[in-house]
């Protein structure tokens, strides 16, 4: 067990390696040279130089055979690649480019805000589609099988921005049964997170309606569910204890792996509701080209993703012994 | 006389008919699947006129002085636009706009896809560990912050259209990667594949001829599903200033109505909807039903 626990670990870090590299590559190499637009139009040759040396780009791309040989072997490292590496496992990802606020505590801010959000979506998003797929895994071939599945493509099919938009629009604006948006910490700000939530959960419900339909299906033919119907054990029982025990392994795979997305918030729920999350630092990041907020925020949430991973497949292991890595 | 009989080979066996052949007919059967085929078929067709300049090849002139923000009248059927644009033309514009995207953006993440996925499938080793480390890799990143960074870098460097489907082809492709590289490790070890080599059919011929020939119709389904989630991708890009740069995409036409509801002016937005949603239902049903007529572990 702790060999596989070692194994398993072993194997995130040529991933956090990777990302580390696919972030550098994206946001260090392709834009070009962002001091310039950083020191404004009229700046000096001194001030663009100044900006470069603060944000380590006068340094080498990737080896820095200059500095070897002036001080010696280890500082073959002092590069733009290696210092990317070694600030980012230390969550320093300097500081953004509008605000001057160092990325990580910006950060640690929008989390707050964006779970608020999330966190009911995702409890209200699971609970239902459950008991959904439940019900028309039981129904399968009836009509009102056909009717959800058909509701579940066209929620499927519809534009998330447009859902939003509508959303805010009619009930928001027009029939004003919630605030139109805005943000309040505490209880008292909990009448700007419903609207948001509502439209989250129901986007969402398509999609997890209909794979957890299938993880159902699945479960209904095993032969224990005819064993359990046999015995005489109440429909509600198979359906609540029997089956959805058993359907658990995907279901923990997928709500396991949604929760990084979790700190990230929604990117356009927070942008249209105001709300300060993580989504909302991201939106405006890109609006003002802050290449130190997008690249840090990135990392993190890739960071959350490899953990959560990490997590699920211990978890299957503890669960389950015959699973073992290859 | 013997001759006769051996210039036109006996029939001996009924050939059967091919997976292809069968998977039609029993697509067919489907009277809803097929309505939604004909949707998609005129989808195509306008994106074609409109390429060739047929269509609405003057979008982005109004329709006349002082004719902003009109509401669908029988002159401008689907009303104007805040530019005095009509929506009608822009709605059909956004067609070609917006097909030409995903189709290309498809294409990019097939062409990446399937090769890599096959090679790592039947080579293994070191070739599949890399080819898994980086799907890992890119598949950590939040999808769509990997499109996003993609487009934000993109932009200042391509013109037109390309920055927005390559930065989603060129971050799209693992999961297709990763389903045909489990299916060729799969078909690897089947006789046919065996038989193969040893008539001694090179590798790449094993792979592209033979192997990849019977995965096909997994690309096809995974294909029409992928082609909505561009074409979705395209209106969030779109609101968020990444998208096309002409501004008639369905994304653009969405993204103006912020601007356009606080006026009441809706059908803007509406129209823009309704195409992307008849496009969507007509692609996921098609989508679903050509998985259940292809797909032999659901044959009942």
């Amino acid at each position: 067990m702790l060999a596989y626990i070692v194994r398993r670990l072993m194997y995130t870090v040529p991933i956090v390696c990777g990302v580390l590299l696919v972030t550098f590559v994206i946001f260090n190499l392709v834009p070009g040279d962002i001091s310039r637009e950083l020191a404004g139009k009229n700046a000096s040759q001194e001030t663009v130089a100044e900006i470069r040396a603060e944000l380590g780009m006068d340094k080498p791309k990737f080896v820095n055979i200059q500095g070897m040989e002036d001080d010696g072997v280890l500082s073959v490292f002092d590069s733009q690649f290696f210092n990317h590496f070694k600030n980012a496992l230390v969550f320093d990802f300097g500081r953004s480019l509008k605000s001057k606020e160092n990325v990580s505590d910006l950060i640690l801010r929008g989390a707050g805000p964006s779970l608020r959000l999330t966190i009911p979506i995702f409890i209200a998003l699971l609970c239902s589609s459950l008991t959904i797929s439940l019900l028309v895994a039981f129904m399968r071939g009836k009509a009102f099988d056909h009717i959800v599945l058909f509701l579940c493509v066209t929620g499927l099919s519809l534009p998330y921005l447009a859902i939003i938009l509508f959303g805010q629009y009619f009930l928001a604006f027009k029939l004003q049964w919630f605030p139109i948006s805005g943000y309040e910490p505490g209880w008292s700000g909990a009448k700007y997170v419903v609207l948001p939530a509502i439209i989250g959960v129901l986007a969402g419900l398509g999609g997890d309606v209909r794979f957890y339909r299938t993880v159902m299906l699945d479960e209904m033919k095993a032969d224990y569910v005819r064993t359990a119907y046999a015995k005489g054990v109440a429909t509600r029982r198979v359906l609540f204890v029997h089956v959805l025990k058993n359907a658990m392994i995907p279901v923990i795979t997928r709500v396991v792996l949604a929760i990084p997305f979790l700190f990230l918030g929604s990117l356009l729920l927070e942008r249209f509701f105001g709300i300060p999350g993580l989504g909302y630092l991201m939106i405006e990041a890109i609006g003002g080209r802050d290449f130190p907020v997008i690249s840090g925020l990135t990392f993190i949430i890739s960071i959350l993703f490899v953990v959560g991973n990490l997590a699920t497949d211990i978890c299957y292991a503890l669960v389950d012994p015959r699973i073992s890595l290859k | 006389m013997s001759t006769a009989n051996t210039t036109t080979p006996p029939k001996m066996v009924d050939k059967g008919s091919s997976l292809w052949k069968d998977a039609w007919l029993r697509f067919k059967r489907g009277r809803v699947a097929m309505v939604m085929l004909w949707i998609v078929v005129i989808y195509a067709v306008v994106a074609m006129l409109v390429v060739t300049g047929a269509l609405a090849s003057n979008w982005n002139d109004a329709v006349g002085e002082n004719m902003e923000y009109l509401a669908p009248s029988w002159q401008n059927p689907f009303g104007t636009d805040l530019f005095g644009r009509s929506v009608l033309q822009k709605t059909i514009y956004g067609a070609k706009v917006s097909l030409t995207v995903a189709l290309f953006a498809s294409m990019l993440s097939i062409a990446i896809g399937v090769p890599m996925g096959a090679i790592a499938g039947y080579f293994g080793g070191v070739v599949d560990e890399f080819v898994v480390w980086l799907y890992s890799t890119l598949s950590s990143i939040p999808h769509f912050l990997l499109i996003l960074a993609f487009a934000f870098v993109l932009r200042d460097k391509l013109p037109g259209l390309s920055s927005v489907y390559l930065a989603m082809g060129l971050t799209s492709w693992v999961g297709l990667c990763r389903l045909i590289r489990g299916e060729t490790l799969k078909h690897k070890n089947r006789d046919y594949v065996a038989a193969a080599t040893a008539f001694g059919a090179s590798k790449a011929r094993v792979i592209f001829r033979h192997i990849l020939p019977n995965v096909t119709h997994l690309i096809l389904i995974d294909f029409s599903l992928r082609f909505v989630a561009f074409i979705h991708a395209e209106v969030i890009l779109s609101y968020l200033g990444l998208g096309p740069k002409d501004g008639g995409s369905w994304g653009a036409m969405i993204n103006d109505a912020k601007q356009e509801l606080s006026r009441g002016c809706w059908w803007g937005l509406a129209a823009a909807t309704v195409a992307i949603f008849l496009i969507s239902l007509a692609l996921n049903t098609v989508g679903d039903r050509m998985r259940d007529a292809l797909d032999p572990k659901l044959r009942s």
